[in-house]
């Protein structure tokens, strides 16, 4: 049995899906926050997958060209690695505050804005 | 990247993916997640893009998790008492959520570029880092420095939070 693109698109896509039932199932904050980054990361993999499998000539350091990923893919992955951590810091602080405030992390405590 | 290789790795991650949502210790929850994030830096690698999953296993498995288990140290959260379950609030989400797998499974399917194996790549040894580097500093360069604004912003941010009275 060969890997296909598909392989990895179920990976990927099973792996958003525990995240996502995550998201909707627990109740502690930080847990739903852990599975926002399990659903991120899932989306970094079909990017990679989808780089390797789309291969563009690319001038090589020593001359020639060759079949290579797309490197612009990996970019896009680079970045929203970087940006998640951003959040990560921001969202944690934010958790925190709201912990020093409230004395909780069970999002069903924390209904003040609750119509 | 074998295909025994990569239903290994795979099925660590969804499997260590299943014990974060599952696990009622934000502790163990925690060390599942840098369990399967590293599971998935090896698919990373195994797709060729090494400076990815070097990157996924600093940042992601060791910075990020670390920020994690320090908040739920600092926070002292013990394991979560079970609480009565909101009925429609399961059913719902599981009901979301299995629907999404079903769309999932259809939509692959039907999608036929899908069905093909990878293509060789050009070269069998590819200096990856350089060519990601290159890419960075030449495409993207805007879009990077932005990226670095952010990251200060997010610095300033998290300061000002912190404290402990806001002015």
């Amino acid at each position: 049995m060969t890997l296909t693109l598909n392989s990895y698109l179920l990976a990927s896509g099973l792996l958003f899906a525990i995240g996502f039932a995550g998201v909707l199932l627990r109740r502690n904050i930080i847990i739903i926050f852990m599975c926002l980054e399990l659903m991120l990361n899932a989306a970094n993999l079909s990017l990679v997958a989808f780089s390797r499998f789309n291969l563009v000539p690319r001038a090589l350091a020593g001359g020639g060209t060759a079949l290579m990923p797309n490197y612009n893919a990996q970019i896009l992955v680079f970045f929203i690695i970087t940006v998640a951590a951003a959040e990560v810091a921001v969202g944690l602080a934010i958790i925190v505050a709201l912990f020093r405030a409230r004395q909780t992390t069970h999002v069903e405590d924390i209904s003040s804005l609750k119509f | 990247m074998s295909p025994v290789l990569f239903w290994f790795f795979a099925g660590l991650m969804l499997f260590f993916g299943v014990l974060v949502v599952v696990n009622r210790n934000p502790v163990a929850s925690a060390l599942s997640l840098v369990v399967s994030f590293l599971c998935l830096a090896a698919l990373f690698v195994g797709l060729d893009a090494y400076f990815i999953g070097v990157i996924q296993v600093l940042v992601y498995a060791g910075a990020v998790m670390v920020l994690f288990l320090f908040i739920i140290m600092l926070l002292d959260l013990k394991s979560e008492q079970r609480r009565g379950l909101n009925f429609p609030a399961w059913v719902g989400g599981g009901a979301v959520t299995a629907g999404f797998i079903a769309e999932l499974w259809f939509v692959l399917k039907g999608f036929d570029v899908g069905h093909q194996a990878f293509p060789p790549l050009g070269q069998s040894n590819i200096d990856d880092v350089r060519e990601v580097g290159m890419t960075l500093f030449s495409t993207h360069n805007l879009p990077f420095q932005v990226i670095g604004v952010l990251v200060l912003v997010a610095t300033i941010g998290v300061v000002v939070l912190s404290k402990r009275e806001l002015k």
